[in-house]
């Protein structure tokens, strides 16, 4: 089997594959550290590539030849969006702030994917602190979308979507505060699930805003996705709103998704203020064909209302800011990171200040000063308590909606990738783009992303989005499953061998074939 | 820095949320140990004024009747056995750090002259 192909199979086909030991992960690995090479440049899904991934494989291949009794992923290379902290690697979440620095720790998450065998290939780009929706906010410069590398590959886990989307990863870990893993996976046309809220453990994901953000998988299948999150989620001593739940396989849950025939049975509440006039028509189009398809299978298809899902972005662009300019007070130039002396000298608070104006980019130094006023004695009652009020009555929307539904569905984001710089100068219109994904941070409810299709009018990946009830992380798996597979019956081929080729190896054919 | 809440905004500089002012920004800028040029005080202030009057609409809903969550899936009372657990060597903990002694952070004068 020829290296170019490997990077072309999916986690669950590789796991088999060196299960059977058809292939080594040393080959694997290698087989994704040259696609990295060859096409990295361009995308920039990478912040940094990790030196002992080799030696980690060797190792998982010396334990397989010993007989030991290995995961379904052991041997498999596996990308790590730069928020959570890797032992041996910079974690810098996008910042210049945290520029260098390596954790004394790993990540509960990173410390299970090692357990399990899997192979950390490198950090991805994102960006700074997750605060954005296109990897334009990284201190080290934007990750560009594999389908047009003048377009953003999403944020702010856009390096994660893009290594996936460009072969470079089978895998990769995201994190979604408010549509980070999602509008990504939209974009790129891949997957994208966000758990639900205490899912999956925090403990070493460097905090956004700890009351939304969730950890969890970035693939180019939801079979792999659930593969990813049975590694990873589960309860967590040391994340204390971890869930302590019995969580159900999501891969064999995936996998029945995959065989179920029918969806006899099966209600799916269409959320009207989600399926919006405002969206781009190519969005709207093949979502509606997406729900023709799903009505033709069987499931019965309801329209919801969630009126207070209007006032869900603001509500948002104040809870996140207050959380993360509390969050961020960490980076004081003391414990770890930059250190910045003004000239002449100063306090230890005049070294902070001149650190953190040094060390912060436009963006976060936005948040950070909106959350600070919004914090404020005197504005506290009226912002960050109204938010939260919010919160309550969408958490109701929600619970509305799920008594005449089992699911819902929604476009994943409103538009596709758009181009780099286009928004960069209105932070307004770029907090648009999460409109379709706050809800469910603000509600602590899962929600997966992914592929249904190109835009007629200009051939980029539009997603769609599935939410379920907390906790029922399963019937996403489950109907997503049967969604992917209906979706690539019709087209005949996946959505991603539509992706132009990028390196100098040639990956696929031209293929015909509208989708 | 300070874990409580930041000290209030003085209100007579402020009449309403399109009334932020770069002496606003300023004193935000100060409560959160930022040193910004005038030149990014002067954007922010444009831009906090405007992504202010799009977020004020959630007071149009969020009337008293209406309890906040803090947390969209509420845990109590989440205790661990008071045992010692793993912690950092001083050696890992500083190992990150700008400046130390081998055994302690080292940074500059807490207090100015003027304290």
């Amino acid at each position: 089997m020829s290296l170019t192909t490997l990077t072309t199979l999916t986690a669950a086909d590789l796991g088999r594959k060196l299960a059977a030991g058809e292939v080594s992960s040393v080959e694997v690995t290698q087989a994704h550290l040259d696609r990295i090479a060859a096409v990295d440049t361009d995308v920039h899904a990478f912040l940094h590539i990790n030196e002992q991934a080799l030696d980690t494989a060797a190792a998982i291949d010396k334990q397989r030849a010993g007989g030991d009794k290995l995961g379904e992923l052991a041997g498999v290379p596996i990308a790590i969006k730069d928020v959570l902290c890797t032992i041996g690697m910079p974690s810098t979440a996008g910042s210049r702030i945290l520029e260098g620095w390596v954790p004394p720790y790993d990540a509960t998450v990173v410390a299970r994917l090692r357990a399990a065998g899997l192979v950390p290939l490198g950090k991805t780009n994102m960006d700074e602190f997750a605060m954005g929706s296109s990897t334009e906010h990284s201190a080290f410069g934007p990750t560009h979308n594999p389908w047009d590398l003048d377009r953003i590959p999403g944020g702010s886990g856009g390096g994660s979507a893009a290594a996936v989307a460009a072969f470079e990863a089978p895998i990769a870990l995201g994190s979604d505060t408010g549509g980070s893993i999602r509008q990504p996976a939209a974009v790129t046309g891949s997957v994208g699930m966000k758990p639900t809220y205490g899912g999956v453990s925090r403990y070493g994901a460097i905090a956004l805003a700890s009351s939304l953000d969730q950890v969890g998988p970035v693939s180019r299948t939801v079979l792999d996705a659930a593969l990813v999150h049975d590694v990873i989620g589960g309860w967590d001593p040391r994340d204390s709103t971890s869930l302590k739940d019995e969580w159900p396989s999501f891969a064999e849950a995936a996998r029945a998704g995959a065989r179920q025939e029918s969806l006899k049975g099966l209600r799916i509440g269409v959320v009207k203020e989600l399926d919006a006039p405002g969206f781009q028509a190519g969005v709207s189009q093949r979502f509606h064909e997406a729900l023709a398809l799903l009505e033709g299978a069987g499931a019965e298809i309801v329209e919801v209302s969630a009126p207070n899902f209007e006032y869900a972005v603001a509500a948002y662009y104040l809870i996140l800011p207050a959380e993360a300019s509390s969050n961020l007070a960490k980076f004081d130039s003391v414990r770890f990171g930059l250190r910045v002396n003004p000239v002449g000298g100063g306090t230890v608070e005049d070294v902070m200040a001149a650190t953190r104006e040094a060390g912060f980019g436009a963006e976060v130094k936005r948040r950070v000063i909106l959350g600070t006023y919004a914090l404020s004695a005197g504005y506290y009652d009226a912002y960050y308590g109204s938010a939260q009020k919010v919160r309550t009555l969408i958490q109701r929307d929600f619970a509305a909606a799920f008594s005449q539904a089992d699911v819902l569905v929604s476009p994943a984001a409103p538009t596709t990738a758009f181009k780099l710089g286009e928004k960069l100068e209105d932070p307004l219109a770029m907090y648009l783009n999460d409109v379709t994904t706050i809800p469910a941070n603000l509600a602590g409810i899962p929600g997966m992303g992914l592929p249904m299709g190109l835009a007629p009018e200009d051939g980029l990946p539009v997603g769609i989005q599935l939410m379920a009830p907390a906790r029922a992380d399963d019937r996403l798996y489950k109907l997503g499953a049967t969604l992917e597979r209906l979706l690539e019956e019709k087209w005949g081929h996946t959505l991603l061998s539509q992706a132009p080729d990028l390196g100098p190896g040639e990956m696929f054919g031209p293929e015909s074939g509208a989708i | 820095m300070s874990e409580s809440r930041p000290e209030s905004v003085d209100r007579t500089s402020v009449d309403h949320v399109n009334g932020i002012t770069p002496d606003v920004v300023r004193h935000l800028a100060g409560l959160s140990r930022i040193a910004l040029t005038d030149d990014e005080i002067e954007k922010l202030t444009g831009e906090l004024g405007v992504i202010l009057a799009s977020i004020d609409k959630v007071s149009e809903v969020a009337t008293p009747d209406v309890p906040g969550t803090s947390h969209p899936i509420l845990l109590t009372n989440v205790f661990r056995a008071d045992v010692p657990g793993e912690t950092l060597t001083t050696a890992q903990a500083l190992a990150g750090a700008p400046d130390h002694d081998g055994s302690r952070f080292r940074v500059t004068a807490i207090l100015g002259e003027e304290q």
